[in-house]
């Protein structure tokens, strides 16, 4: 019983820093910019299938064709930012609601076009580790590291340089900030690329261990919103130890009853929060 | 300025797509629905001597071009596409009344999606105007096109389909080709049992679909029947890909044996799974995916696994074995139709594409025993159908599960290492068996 | 005279058009028609529906679509295991997801804008996670309609446009509803909560009642079109009953026509349930049909969010008279 819990635990704690980098995306614009991104899921996909194509098609090694999709990542990101988002950034929620979801809406419509609704496979076999009992992938050890690095990397930039500043300036108070001459809509942009290149690079991460389609997405973008209530919106540490609750939460709850209640108590999980505590667990950046 | 230029757009691309479906009303201009075919197929229509009369039966279907069936569903149509193919070019079915029949198809793409089914049934029917139905691929897809086929009295023969629960509805025109759900995995036990009659603990995981819920309820019970202690009987959901959680608790029940799966994305994933996770079992059957060539695509993670099988090309039905047991025999023999397949698609069938051409091979029968293209004759020689063919013994209950199949039965392959490269070998029952079992599992 | 004819012109245009698309395919004698009309009444009846809590009351739901799902399972489950008739189901459906309604809505309608937005996704996901699990409705395999049903109802085919009838019926009734809600001082004080709720109440709208009464009223009908679909379609399972992408299209629709109004779900839904039957089965469009929906729905979104007849109303303000 004692070596089912531990094997449990580690798979969930790796899972969960993998899904924390996902939700960041979500929670940063979320945060800043108060938008609910309804393209999460589908950029989540599209990081798939980047890193997917440039390994299987160009033979980039996937942790380097990552770092392609983080570019791609948030180069799109800013494209969709201002196509989409700029016009109705200070209009009614519905309207950056369902301004993401189209965008949600056409990349899923072009992706299956292309790639059909066909799952995939990443080829990639680096063995595993053995920690006493539990067997481990390097594929999802080295995810969780990764993961943990882009959750570092991101504080850092947020706390310590000036764009991170600048973003910080823009969350706290737009109006102000653009008084102090912050250009805000080059600073929501760049918020806005950041969080699609987290979703494109949790995806890529994903796409390393699960098969996938363009629309495995919308799962890991359940996730992200679960996950950013409960740690707290525009805050990225939080993210990552809500990604890690839920990660657990994943790897346990199997263990006392059927695989299939899990998604039934994330939900109402998710739910009551929103009810007791909309600003999460950890409180979010305000 | 630009404002109303992009209104401009809009109000042209919602005219554009209001015209079109304006015309969709004259069924002329509506673009052709793709029927099906791959590229070496086209089906010539040949026209035959002007006085005999030739009528075209229309055979309307779905196939999962896109979607999780996509694998499967593609081998499934590729047979009943040869099928078609071939009748065709013999110059059809002649009748005794000297009217020749051909063939047409008309498919569209379902998606693996149970909502599209449904819809693209009726349309098959109410505006494609098909005489006969052949099945989607799966339980799940077919269980939704069955109920459209029945309410408007068509004909439907359900290939890719085995669970047993379609022909409890009360359906009277639904008639199904593989061998029931319920009989995939009791063989698998008889082969544990006669491998290694020490191992007493089964673990049953199974993807949450009609049809593996259904095969590994009657699995569990023909096991605790001869003695096994099932430690574990859980399903996942569909569209899962993470199984850690599961390979987690198999482990901690203790099983020696696993079986179970769904179909062939879950079944490889968590056979890839439980080789990297390297689960300590001594034995492993999955359901639809190993008997699929493209299981070997697993490599190392693909040996040792066994898998029912509706069919394998090394199958010895013959007209001396239909001979031998008092049945009819009727159409080409295993080789023949591994040999014209291979070399329509390049590539070796599996039984998928075997039970999409047996579909056609049965109503062609059928039509040929009715003497005519009526539904309620050809209802009537299904009903009596009692033949052996490259496929194995078909026979349908006409009583109290009418349309279940009753005459066919499964066989066991496993991948095992031959000079190196990973073949499927027949290993049960042991009369069919080309080679010896491997036991156990190796990690 | 005048002022109360031209208010009740928009009714029977809104009528008229349901009926149009109502009696076509029976005019036509066609089975594919009523088909398509059948899709296409049940998106008009959604879409208004959804709308008395959106387009009036200003509460955006993402997870509409539960209603229909859970409308839909209790009614089969009424028919295929209780033995009722489908009268009785779709009673039984509409009730239920109406219960739901009210419980929920006690529940989550404090919430405002976004939060209110997320809950109802996670609701929708909740209640079809639970019935996944859940053996009497039939679990993740769900149910199947044993076919000697149909009999009691002189067949299939008798089923079936009998069904047909019973929808025309519902988006008639629907339509009506909406008109009454936005004609009447309640739907007056929904409107008031959707522009301003913390105004309205000052001004003494009593806001959760009214928002309830809201959110249950727009339960009913998809509750009961649930109950009719799935009879219609005789096999029903979580991941039909509860697509997340239906309760989107939903919003598309209106937003297509013009949320608030009466005629504008319907022309909404009437159009965009056109336009999706005609992409479904073109090998073109198949698969752009949704990439096209997201650029219709950004185009309005962008630059003409009050939509088709919220556009027509203020370009051209005589027309507010009679077109709501």
């Amino acid at each position: 019983m004692m070596d089912a819990l531990i094997r449990s635990l580690i798979d969930g704690l790796l899972l969960g820093f993998v899904y924390g980098i996902a939700a960041m995306g979500l929670t940063l614009i979320w945060g800043v910019m108060n938008v609910i991104n309804l393209s999460h899921g589908s950029l989540i996909a599209l990081g798939m299938f980047s890193v997917y194509y440039l390994f299987v098609g160009l033979g980039i090694h996937p942790y380097i064709a990552l770092v392609l999709t983080a570019v791609l990542g948030l180069i799109f990101g800013v494209i969709i930012y201002f196509i989409a988002v700029h016009r109705v950034i200070n209009a009614p929620e519905l309207s950056t609601l369902l301004a993401t979801y189209s965008v949600n809406m056409m990349i899923l419509g072009i992706g299956t076009a292309i790639f059909t609704t066909t799952p995939r496979n990443i080829p990639l076999d680096l063995g595993s580790i053995q920690f006493g009992e539990t067997v481990v992938t390097m594929t999802r050890l080295i995810a969780a590291v990764i993961s943990v690095g882009v959750a570092v990397g991101l504080f850092l930039f947020l706390k310590y340089t000036r764009p991170g500043r600048y973003i910080r300036a823009v969350t706290d108070n737009r109006d102000a900030a653009e008084i102090v001459g912050v250009p805000s809509a080059q600073v929501l942009a760049l918020t806005f690329g950041l969080g699609t290149l987290l979703a494109a690079v949790s995806g890529g991460l994903i796409a390393t261990f699960f098969p996938f389609t363009i629309l495995s997405g919308e799962t890991y973008e359940l996730k992200s919103f679960v996950i950013g209530v409960l740690g707290g919106l525009g805050n990225p540490v939080g993210s990552l130890f809500g990604g890690l609750i839920l990660g657990l939460i994943e790897g346990l709850v199997p263990m006392a009853m059927p695989t299939t209640w899990t998604p039934v108590l994330e939900f109402v999980l998710f739910v009551l929060i929103l009810l007791v505590a909309p600003n999460g667990l950890f409180g979010g950046e305000e | 300025m630009r404002r109303k230029l992009y209104i401009l757009i809009g109000i042209l691309l919602v005219a554009g797509m209001v015209l079109a479906a304006c015309g969709k009303a004259t069924p002329t201009s509506a673009p052709a629905p793709k029927a099906s075919e791959s590229s070496q197929n086209n089906a010539p229509a040949k026209t035959s001597a002007p006085s005999a009369k030739e009528i075209t039966v229309t055979i309307g279907f779905t196939q999962s071009k896109t979607g999780k069936y996509n694998e499967e569903s593609t081998r499934q149509s590729d047979g009943l596409d040869l099928w078609i193919k071939q009748i065709n070019d013999q110059g059809g079915i002649k009748l005794s009344d000297g009217t020749v029949v051909k063939f047409k198809a008309v498919s569209y793409d379902d998606e693996s999606s149970g909502d599209k089914v449904q819809q693209l049934y009726t349309r098959l029917i109410t505006k494609d105007k098909a005489d006969f139905l052949i099945s989607p691929y799966s339980s799940g897809l077919t269980s939704s096109a069955a109920i459209i086929s029945e309410q408007y009295g068509k004909i439907m023969l359900a290939t890719g389909a085995a669970s047993d629960s379609i022909f409890k509805k009360g359906y009277e025109r639904v008639y199904q080709l593989y061998t029931p759900a319920s009989h995939y995995l009791t063989g698998a036990v008889d082969l544990l049992q006669s491998l290694d009659p020490n191992v007493k603990k089964v673990a049953f995981i199974y993807e949450n679909s009609k049809f593996s819920t259904a095969v590994v309820k009657a699995a569990k019970e023909y096991a605790e029947k001869k003695g096994y202690d099932v430690v574990m009987f859980e399903g996942y959901d569909k569209g899962t890909t993470d199984f850690g959680s599961f390979i987690n608790k198999i482990q901690d029940s203790g099983a020696e044996a696993v079986m179970g799966g769904g179909h062939f994305q879950d079944g490889s994933t968590l056979a890839r799974q439980i080789y990297e996770k390297k689960l300590p079992i001594k034995y492993l059957a999955l359901l639809v995916a190993p008997p699929d060539p493209s299981f070997a695509d697993l490599g190392d993670a693909a040996l040792g696994v066994v898998g029912p099988s509706q069919w394998e090309a090394s199958a010895n039905y013959s007209p001396e074995s239909a001979k031998a047991a008092g049945l009819t025999w009727f159409g080409p023999t295993s080789a023949d139709f591994v040999k014209a397949y291979k070399a329509a698609y390049n590539e070796d069938p599996d039984y998928h594409s075997a039970g999409g051409y047996v579909a056609g091979l049965v109503l062609q029968k059928a039509i040929m025993d009715a003497g005519s293209v009526d539904p309620a004759k050809v209802k009537a020689a299904l009903d009596k159908m009692d033949i052996l063919t490259f496929f194995g013994h078909i026979k349908f209950n006409t009583t109290d599960a009418h349309g279940l199949q009753i005459g066919h039965e499964m066989i066991y392959i496993q991948w095992q290492k031959k000079d190196g490269k990973l073949v499927k070998e027949v290993v049960w029952p042991k009369e069919g068996a080309t080679a010896a079992p491997l036991y156990p599992l190796k990690h | 005279m005048s002022k109360k004819f031209f208010q009740h012109a928009s009714l029977w245009l809104s009528l008229g058009t349901v009926l149009v698309i109502g009696l076509w395919p029976i005019v036509t004698h066609n089975a594919l028609n009523r088909e398509t009309a059948f899709t296409v009444l049940s998106a008009v009846a959604l879409a208004s529906s959804l709308n008395i809590l959106l387009g009036y009351t200003g509460y955006v739901s993402f997870g509409h679509v539960v209603f229909f799902g859970f409308g839909g399972y209790v009614g089969f489950y009424t028919i295929n295991v209780l033995g009722w008739n489908i009268w009785m189901a779709m009673l039984a459906g509409g009730l239920a997801a109406a219960l739901l309604a009210y419980l929920l809505g006690v529940a989550i309608l404090r919430l405002r804008g976004a939060y209110f937005a997320l809950a109802t996704i996670g609701i929708n996901e909740a209640v079809r996670a639970f019935i996944n699990n859940f053996a009497p409705f039939g679990g993740p395999t769900g149910m199947t309609l044993n076919f000697k049903i149909y009999k009691a109802y002189g067949g299939a085919m008798h089923a079936l446009q009998l069904v047909f009838y019973i929808m025309v019926g519902l988006t008639i009734i629907v339509t009506i509803l909406s008109y009454w809600v936005r004609t009447s001082k309640f739907g007056l004080g929904l409107l008031a909560i959707r522009e301003d709720e913390d105004a309205a109440e000052v001004m003494g709208v009593i806001t959760p009642s009214a928002k309830n009464w809201a959110f249950v009223l727009s339960a009913i009908i998809p509750g009961m079109v649930g109950a009719i679909y799935f009879f219609k379609n005789g096999t029903i399972e979580p991941g039909l009953a509860f697509p997340l992408r239906t309760s989107i299209e939903m919003i598309v629709m209106i937003m297509l026509g013009g949320q608030g109004t009466v005629l504008g779900p319907i022309l909404g839904a009437a159009g965009y349930e056109t336009m999706r039957d005609y992409l479904l089965v073109s090998p073109l469009f198949k698969n752009l049909q949704l990439a096209i929906s997201g650029v219709l729905l950004l185009l309005i979104v962008l630059f003409i969010p009050r939509g088709l007849v919220g556009w027509l109303r203020q370009r051209y303000p005589k027309v507010r008279r009679w077109l709501i």
